[in-house]
């Protein structure tokens, strides 16, 4: 199989060019997906990997979000569907649904999970300043999960607190 | 230049604990079968290796500690003193209060001296009391140190010594054939036996060998308190005095040494630079030689002999780092075969790990080999593939198959390296037998066979509570004291025999004593009474036994004067149960009782049988299934409302369809024609309903609850061939599951009754 040509026929969206990026920006760098209209991000370094959505092994009794288990290289991730589990976006599974895998080492969490979303938009650099604190917003996201809003361009990103986000299963036990 | 010891402490810990464990196995192999001069110098190596590590790193309490014990177990190794049953209980004691001390240090806790100060002054008490010589307390401690032999007190009195005599002794000791007395303590052996035998030491040290802190003057001081010491240094390597570096060692000597310690005595002092030297040690003619050039002459072929390429099989422990990495018992094989002295106890020494495993060299060297097979191999498909042709078809399928049976094999090497002889776990007991039997005055023997089975580290690391569990139920309720022994004409001794053997794909410990064996009448009795069974009901002896697993038969109440052994037990069984094994109880009144554990060899990989639930692939655990079947229409009975049974022979089994329980879709939700898989759990039985059977397997098991949490029924998860995921069933979990809904059921039942 000739991989090159089959690399020519995928479209490419803009010219990716290195010189424009600056490595050494100032703040953090964040991830940023949609679910449905919304947009969120998640800190890029804890970011494992992004993925096709391959339908996973269900585990009985979860709650509706879990969507199952996968196999990443020998290790056994859950996937978890956010659309679900915010109440945002039509739940479909196409082409461009992604699962973006999480990883978290500390101390008190140690645990990889794989989160279904719309599709990845872009990286972001934010420094602290323009992190803005999150209103307390009715929605349906628990408060501890948001670590605070960045207005970009004419949208708003909701930055996720990666820890809380790959502990939600500990503590939502039914 | 500062080298950072505290990354060696964890070794030290390791070795220190091992050596405990070493020592407390041939004090009771001493009290047990009398004393011999093997064991006292297991003793005394042991203790003295720890005394050494300790001193290198600075924990002085256990350097004290260990040195009273020393110097107690030295006057009994030149047989000054015998190891009385008084003295082998304090060095049982002074085992126990080091343990804990290095346990402290581990936690890096502050040492608790209220355990190891009357230990210490016990054993001053047996020094003091029983030698004649020492007769002026106030001088005891100057004396004691006096008539041991140790670095440590080397060390100490050269510090005391100012610099320039000690520079005076090194080079007497080093350069010339000085023949150096040795102690007091010596010279009463040697009165006693004319010195006819010593052993000719050739050491080369490696010219690095005093960065690591090791003076070869110390250990010329040591062998010269075993014997008459003469060296000759041979100074031929030294470089010109202006290329000379003060901390390389460019010396190598001969050494002479006329002495009856053994040739292990004579390689202990030189454990710690055995990594550092090239050493050999060969004995001396029986004629007594003092003369060195004497006995160079007889042996002209030594020098000329290439050490580095000399063959493992002559008499000489050269110790390169590969002797270090063999495991315990081959190192402690190797010694004994060297020394001509084969006792049984010294192949049994052995080593306790908690953070590392120590792995034999061929266990090593299997896997390389392995995977050296794995690349020829790979590296032929790989070939095959790079231009293939339909006509190498059966080249491939050759090489595919050859692919698996390497990874088979290598699959089977790496387990290997987890497993670790049970004897691990079946260390602790005669301490604990002989602790048990002095404090209920029983007279108990212990009899170990299959110590050398091998069980993965894990399950032994789980199992050691529960046997120790079973064990003192056998003291307290199997073996009957003394005069009812002799009253039913039994010997007057117990006998407690655990055995460790493989029997099909499972481990099987048994626990089985001679003693007055389970009144099955007492425990139905007694089970009736707690409404375990039902009244009227009718149960086999087996079924009998079993109760004593159940949860609430273990109170006090139940077991004081009966032979119940119903303390704990459904902890045991739980236990047992969760490592995926079982357990079995045979037992004869009056004669004794046998307890089979039967444990999986490995929890990382599990035989199970695949099962299909719609789209859903299950694993069950092929040790839980008990048969698979087809259903008989005639043969299911719905009970109280909702529950149906299956009529299994003489027993009824609740039937369990999976996709009720797990809420997902089958293909076949009727009872009729449909397969039941029959499991056991936890003592109960229940027939799990599923689509279809396929094959069978041994999977990995692989946890859920790392990146998630515990399912419900779900014991862990695996991947299949095709790399999806598949979920192991957790028959137990299931059982509890479907009793905890039943019983529900029944209450919701109850109350829309009374409503």
């Amino acid at each position: 199989m000739d991989i090159q040509s089959l690399a020519q026929t995928i479209p490419v969206e803009g010219e990716i060019s290195l010189d424009g990026l600056d490595f050494i920006s100032h703040g953090d760098e964040y991830l940023t997906f949609c679910l449905g209209e919304e947009h969120y991000g998640v800190e890029i370094l804890a970011v494992k990997e992004i993925r096709c959505w391959e339908t996973p092994t269900l585990i009985p009794n979860s709650p509706s979000y879990v969507k199952g288990v996968i196999n990443i290289r020998g290790i056994i991730i859950p996937i978890i569907d956010l659309r679900i589990r915010f109440g945002v976006g039509e739940v479909v599974y196409e082409p461009t649904t992604v699962v973006i895998v999480l990883n978290v080492e500390t101390e008190a969490v140690n645990r990889m999970m794989g989160f279904v979303v719309d599709a990845v938009s872009d990286v972001l650099s934010a420094d602290e300043e323009s992190i803005k604190p999150a209103p307390n917003f009715g929605g349906n996201i628990p408060s501890e999960l948001v670590a605070g809003l960045i207005n970009m361009d004419e949208s708003v990103v909701t930055l996720l607190v990666t820890e809380q986000l790959l502990t939600l299963e500990e503590d939502s036990h039914d | 230049m500062t080298i950072d010891l505290e990354q060696f402490y964890e070794v030290f810990f390791e070795e220190s604990l091992e050596g405990l464990d070493v020592m407390e196995q041939a004090l009771l192999g001493a009290s047990s079968n009398g004393v011999d001069d093997e064991s006292i110098n297991t003793i005394f190596r042991a203790a003295h290796s720890i005394k050494g590590g300790s001193g290198t790193f600075g924990f002085n309490e256990i350097t004290d500690f260990t040195h009273v014990m020393e110097t107690l177990l030295d006057e009994v190794r030149d047989a000054k003193r015998d190891l009385t049953e008084e003295t082998i209980e304090l060095l049982l004691k002074s085992c126990d209060c080091l343990r804990g001390m290095i346990e402290s240090l581990q936690l890096k806790k502050e040492l608790d001296s209220t355990e190891s100060t009357p230990l210490i002054a016990a054993f001053e008490a047996i020094l003091n009391g029983k030698s004649d010589k020492l007769i002026d307390s106030n001088n005891k401690i100057q004396n004691d140190t006096n008539s041991s032999l140790d670095t440590s007190d080397a060390e100490q009195t050269a510090d005391a010594v100012d610099s320039d005599s000690i520079l005076k002794d090194s080079f007497d000791l080093l350069l010339t054939d000085t023949v150096t007395k040795p102690s007091v303590a010596v010279d009463d052996v040697n009165a006693g036996t004319p010195s006819s035998k010593g052993w000719r030491i050739r050491f080369i040290p490696e010219p690095q060998i005093l960065l690591t802190g090791n003076e070869p003057i110390r250990l010329f001081r040591e062998l010269a308190e075993l014997g008459e010491f003469t060296s000759v240094a041979h100074t031929e390597n030294l470089p010109g005095f202006d290329s000379l570096t003060v901390d390389e060692c460019l010396l190598s000597w001969t050494l002479q040494l006329l002495t009856d310690a053994s040739k292990e005595d004579v390689l202990e002092i030189f454990d710690w630079v055995m990594d550092e030297c090239s050493l050999e040690v060969t004995p001396l003619g029986d004629v007594p030689d003092t003369g060195i050039d004497k006995s160079e002459a007889e042996r002209p072929a030594l020098d000329s002999i290439d050490l580095e390429q000399e063959p493992a099989e002559l008499v000489n422990i050269e110790s390169a780092s590969a002797v270090r990495a063999v495991d315990e018992e081959e190192k402690a094989a190797v010694v004994t075969q060297s020394i001509k002295k084969t006792e049984p106890e010294a192949g049994s020494a052995s080593a306790t790990s908690t953070g590392s495993i120590r792995v034999g060299i061929d266990k090593v060297d299997s896997l390389i080999n392995l995977v050296g097979e794995l690349v020829i191999t790979q590296s032929m498909l790989s070939e095959l593939g790079n231009n293939f042709e339909v006509e190498k078809l059966d080249r491939l399928s050759m090489g595919l198959e050859q692919l698996l049976q390497n990874t088979k094999e290598l699959q089977e090497s790496v387990m290997r390296i987890r497993m670790l002889p049970i004897s691990f776990a079946f260390n602790r007991f005669p301490r604990m037998i002989r602790d048990l039997a002095n404090k209920t005055g029983k007279k108990v023997e212990l009899i170990l066979n299959g110590e050398n089975t091998e069980i993965d580290k894990t399950v032994m690391e789980q199992i050691g509570d529960p046997l120790v569990h079973l064990v003192r139920n056998a003291i307290d309720h199997g073996i009957e004291p003394v005069e009812e022994r002799l009253a039913n004409g039994k010997l007057e001794q117990g006998t407690i025999s655990l055995n460790a053997y493989h029997q099909g794909g499972n481990v099987v410990v048994e626990i089985k004593d001679d003693g007055r064996g389970i009144d099955a009448s007492v425990i139905l009795a007694k089970a009736k009474e707690k409404g375990l069974v039902d009244g009227a009901a009718e149960l086999s002896e087996s079924r009998i036994f079993d109760l004593i697993f159940e949860p609430g038969f273990s109170t006090a109440a139940v077991v004081s004067d009966i032979s119940g052994r119903g303390v704990g037990m459904d902890v045991v069984r739980r236990n047992i149960n969760s490592l995926g094994g079982r357990i079995e109880i045979e037992s004869k009144l009056g004669k004794g009782s046998t307890f089979k554990v039967f444990l999986p060899l490995t929890l990382a990989i599990l035989d199970g049988q695949l099962v299909r639930v719609g789209s859903e692939i299950y694993i069950v655990p092929l040790i839980s299934i008990v048969e698979s079947l087809q259903i008989k229409p005639e043969l299911v009975n719905q009970v109280g409302g909702n529950m149906a049974l299956y009529r299994l022979r003489e027993d009824n089994v609740p039937i369990i369809p999976i996709y009720k329980e797990f809420g997902i879709e089958a293909e076949n939700t009727q009872l009729e024609d449909g397969l039941l898989v029959v499991v056991e759990g936890e003592g109960q039985k229940i027939g799990l309903l599923v689509d279809d059977l396929l094959a069978q397997q041994q999977v990995v098991i692989k946890s859920l609850v790392n990146n998630y949490r515990k399912v419900e029924g779900v014991s862990g998860a695996t991947i299949l061939g095709d790399g999806s995921v598949s979920l192991i069933l957790d028959v137990g979990g299931l059982i509890r599951h479907a009793s905890e809904r039943s019983s529900k059921l029944r209450r919701s039942k109850k109350h829309i009754k009374a409503a």
